[in-house]
């Protein structure tokens, strides 16, 4: 499903701020795989993310998704095949339009946009069942301007419009860092539901290892700009934070003890 | 002020009130200040006038005059888009650019029109007086044009359009080209411009290249009227506003020159100076009327 080989990321190469972000790194996901990314600050999981996404080219390397290679797509091009929810709600949603034309320019994600009308009658119908499933009310606020919205219910809302036409892949970049835990807990569950429902392909960076752990099937730890932990299967379902921790110091030696008290 | 002054100002308020629909186009809904419409204004003018004079009919003029200004709003906002070039200062080279290439359009400074067929005629040959000739013209152009541009930003297109000012990230995200939308807004945004100076031209019966000076100054003055004085809730509200605050602004500056107190009055050529107050009387307004409740 996606497919990158040796890819190689410097940002402002060849400067005093220059940043080695992506290490020769390689990743095969396949179809259907729900894979959470950890890793510090600064291990390049939302570069990673955003790489996958076409937010830059990569100095080297390839990419593929779904049998086409995209290496040199821009983004909005590869937006046929993939969704987004970005850590920062406000990222994800048209702050002075109203929820129904949020979600109309949602439904056309990858598609031609012409001259016919942006939100239609039928479609509102399907807005307004849509909406009535995340249990929030917001199915009585189509009219609504967006930017009236909590930033819990914005993301509530990122999460539907990037699933409600499916996704080939779907990129999660903390979608709850920025909310607070009973929200963030609705979201995540919202997420999972999604996620299992429609089988999507799925990258989820989170810094809560108990969430790493208990969503997905797949877990990849990122360290300077590598993957330095990969696990699947068995191995990931009978891991514990104690292991991962472990597992991070043995891979990393004591250098980065401070690491720990952000990932913990 | 006399009536006949009144009549004048609202008839320009229209008029003007065409490009004032570009300027908000640009600057509120693509968040991109744009300077090339004080270009654009009499490039519209003089391929207008320049294609009368050559026997083209008028309406086919006006036609020629919004292909001209869509293509200097394209150039703007390619030397944006794709070579990231500030967008002010992308606009003040075309701008620039413009008044050469208005010359050579005209092959000199200015174009008469005297005695030329031009779209009021279609009008003053049903029998309607000539000083009604010109509100009947604006009024429609400027209404169908308020239409219009409503209607757009409603479509999947125009939505996108919407989208791509508000949060251009996002809507990248959902597969939308985002310079190309910068580069079809703005070149629209110019082709209404330039109507509008095709308009001027025709009905003073000249264009000149140094009709654009000031265009984006009393643009901007007219949208934040608009705004403040007539709100901007939903699009087609604050085009409405928009086109409105073009009319006020035309009658307040008719209003200051006919201003006389004892041996003082104002000069034509305190516009600028009587332009800059208003503006900035309509941006602090806001604040001041918050802060007279609150106390």
């Amino acid at each position: 499903m996606i497919r990158l080989e040796n890819i190689i990321k410097y940002f402002h190469k060849g400067s005093v701020n220059e940043v080695f972000a992506l290490n020769n790194l390689s990743l095969q996901i396949e179809e259907g795989d729900f894979v959470t990314v950890i890793g510090s600050n600064g291990a390049g999981k939302s570069t990673l993310l955003n790489c996958i996404a076409g937010g830059f080219f990569p100095d080297s390397g390839s990419i593929s998704i779904a049998d086409h290679d995209v290496t040199r797509w821009p983004e909005y091009q590869r937006a046929r095949f993939i969704a987004r929810v970005f850590q920062d709600p406000l990222l994800g949603t048209c702050p002075s339009a109203t929820l129904e034309q949020n979600m109309a320019l949602a439904i056309r994600r990858g598609l031609k946009r012409g001259l016919a009308r942006g939100v239609k009658a039928a479609d509102r119908l399907r807005f307004r069942k849509e909406l009535e499933h995340l249990g929030l009310g917001l199915e009585d606020r189509l009219l609504d301007k967006v930017g009236l919205l909590s930033g819990g219910q914005r993301q509530a809302l990122t999460m539907l419009m990037a699933t409600m036409i499916r996704p080939e892949v779907l990129l999660l970049d903390e979608q709850i860092a920025a909310l607070d835990p009973k929200t963030a807990n609705q979201i995540l569950s919202l997420t999972h539901d999604i996620v299992r429902q429609q089988g999507l392909t799925t990258l989820m960076i989170t810094h809560n290892m108990k969430h790493a752990i208990a969503f997905g099937n797949r877990l990849i730890m990122l360290h300077q700009g590598r993957i330095i932990l990969d696990l699947s299967g068995a191995a990931k379902e009978n891991l514990t934070v104690a292991d991962l921790l472990a597992q991070f110091y043995k891979t990393q030696g004591e250098e980065l003890a401070l690491d720990s008290l952000l990932l913990g | 002020m006399t009536l006949y002054a009144a009549f004048g100002a609202i008839e320009q308020g229209f008029v003007y009130g065409i490009m004032v629909i570009g300027v908000y186009l640009t600057f509120r809904i693509l968040d991109f200040p744009d300077l090339t419409v004080d270009g654009s204004l009499p490039l519209g003018a003089a391929i207008s006038a320049v294609a009368i004079t050559s026997g083209v009919n008028p309406y086919l003029s006006l036609l020629l005059a919004v292909a001209g200004g869509f293509l200097a709003g394209v150039v703007t906002a390619v030397l944006n888009t794709k070579f990231k070039i500030l967008h002010l200062l992308a606009s003040i080279l075309t701008m620039i650019a413009l008044y050469s290439i208005n010359i050579r359009i005209m092959a000199g400074p200015n174009v008469a029109l005297l005695g030329s067929e031009t779209v009021f005629d279609s009008v003053t040959r049903l029998g309607v007086p000539a000083h009604f000739a010109g509100l009947i013209i604006f009024g429609s152009f400027a209404v169908l044009v308020v239409c219009l541009i409503v209607w757009f930003l409603g479509t999947e297109l125009g939505q996108a359009i919407l989208a791509t000012g508000d949060n251009p990230q996002m809507i990248r995200s959902l597969g939308v080209n985002t310079d190309a939308i910068i580069i079809l807004g703005v070149g629209i945004s110019n082709a209404l411009v330039a109507l509008s100076g095709a308009l001027v031209a025709q009905n003073q019966g000249a264009a000149d290249v140094g009709m654009g000076i000031g265009t984006i100054v009393a643009g901007l003055a007219s949208v934040i009227i608009g705004e403040t004085v007539f709100g901007c809730r939903t699009i087609g509200r604050a085009f409405i506003a928009a086109l409105l605050g073009s009319i006020v602004y035309r009658l307040a500056i008719a209003l200051a020159l006919s201003f006389e107190i004892g041996g003082f009055r104002f000069n034509p050529s305190d516009l600028n100076l009587i332009t800059a107050v208003l503006v900035i009387a309509a941006l602090i307004a806001p604040n001041l009327k918050r802060r007279l409740i609150a106390h």
